[in-house]
């Protein structure tokens, strides 16, 4: 599914977020000479489709008491990485897992899982489970440890 | 944050409804008032506890295009390369992390194209090699975090 212009508009008029009135899918309607009725049938479809991830809070990892924020990276075998990236997305403290590319020699880790934890023993050990949940089909790993949000605004179109 | 925020922070993160009067369905569900609610959200995006509330688009499948890239910036220029970046709109998030590569941000384009011309932009303007990783595979993307 593509969109189309006027979902564009939708996307453009509540990427940044929803307005805090009582009726926030009329407010977007009225601004985009559209109905509400309208707004909320594209949205819901955009939602059906995937195009929306879901539609809610993203709160500040930090300030709510997450402090150890990592990104786990792991020099996975190259034949067992879809097998262990959805082994390891499944674990309940995983927010996100991917496969992105090696960068050799510099950076020789494949899979990424980020894990989010109060204390930083905590951290470790997740750590240690996905570590034993890859076993021997990992090589190496490292503990990216965030140290500053320098920026987070979310996705933009349209500028 | 009281006990009300941290409710109003778990339950948002579930979902929000598409619907006529959401917030009042919300709010019933939290045995509060609408307008306590809109009210709370206000402060809770004032005071940066949520950093956004809204739909969260998926690039890709808008035909856009996504990547997380890394630059290893040397500490003396770090807060002058960090504005550079970051006043590209297509930075969606950036982290600071304690490795050698140690800016770490996520580029969002409309189209997969733009993605190599904002890498050769950054380049040219803080002189970093950009180490781009886009993703290959996504295996999981979600997880709510417990207020």
């Amino acid at each position: 599914m593509i969109v189309d212009e006027v979902d564009k508009q939708i996307i453009l008029a509540t990427q940044a977020g929803l307005p805090l009135v009582a009726q926030p899918y009329q407010a977007i309607a009225a601004q985009l000479d559209l109905t509400a009725e309208e707004v909320m049938q594209r949205m819901r479809i955009m939602q059906e489709n995937g195009i929306i991830r879901r539609v809610g809070a993203v709160p500040n990892h930090y300030k709510l008491g997450y402090r150890y924020n990592g990104m786990t990276v792991w020099d996975v075998v190259d034949e067992q990485i879809d097998y262990l990236g959805q082994l390891i997305g499944q674990l309940d403290f995983v927010s996100h897992c991917y496969h992105r590319p090696r960068h050799l020699p510099e950076w020789p880790y494949n899979l990424f899982a980020m894990v989010h934890s109060k204390t930083k023993t905590g951290v470790t050990e997740k750590v240690n489970i996905i570590s034993q949940e890859l076993g021997e089909f990992n090589r190496q790993q490292e503990v990216l440890y965030s140290t500053r949000i320098l920026k987070k605004t979310g996705l933009r179109i349209g500028r | 944050m009281d006990k009300l925020d941290q409710l109003i922070i778990n339950q948002l993160q579930d979902g929000f409804p598409i619907v006529d009067s959401p917030y009042r369905q919300i709010a019933e569900q939290l045995n509060i008032t609408e307008d306590l609610l809109l009210q709370r959200l206000q402060q809770l995006l004032d005071n940066g506890i949520l950093s956004r509330f809204g739909p969260m688009y998926h690039a890709e499948k808008m035909g856009g295009a996504l990547t997380l890239a890394a630059v290893k910036v040397p500490e003396e220029n770090f807060e002058q390369c960090c504005e550079v970046i970051n006043a590209f709109p297509e930075v969606a998030h950036n982290y600071q992390r304690d490795h050698v590569l140690n800016m770490w941000f996520v580029l969002a384009t409309e189209t997969p194209e733009q993605i190599t011309d904002v890498i050769r932009q950054i380049e040219q303007q803080t002189g970093l090699e950009v180490f781009n990783m886009p993703k290959v595979n996504e295996y999981f993307v979600g997880l709510k975090l417990e207020a």
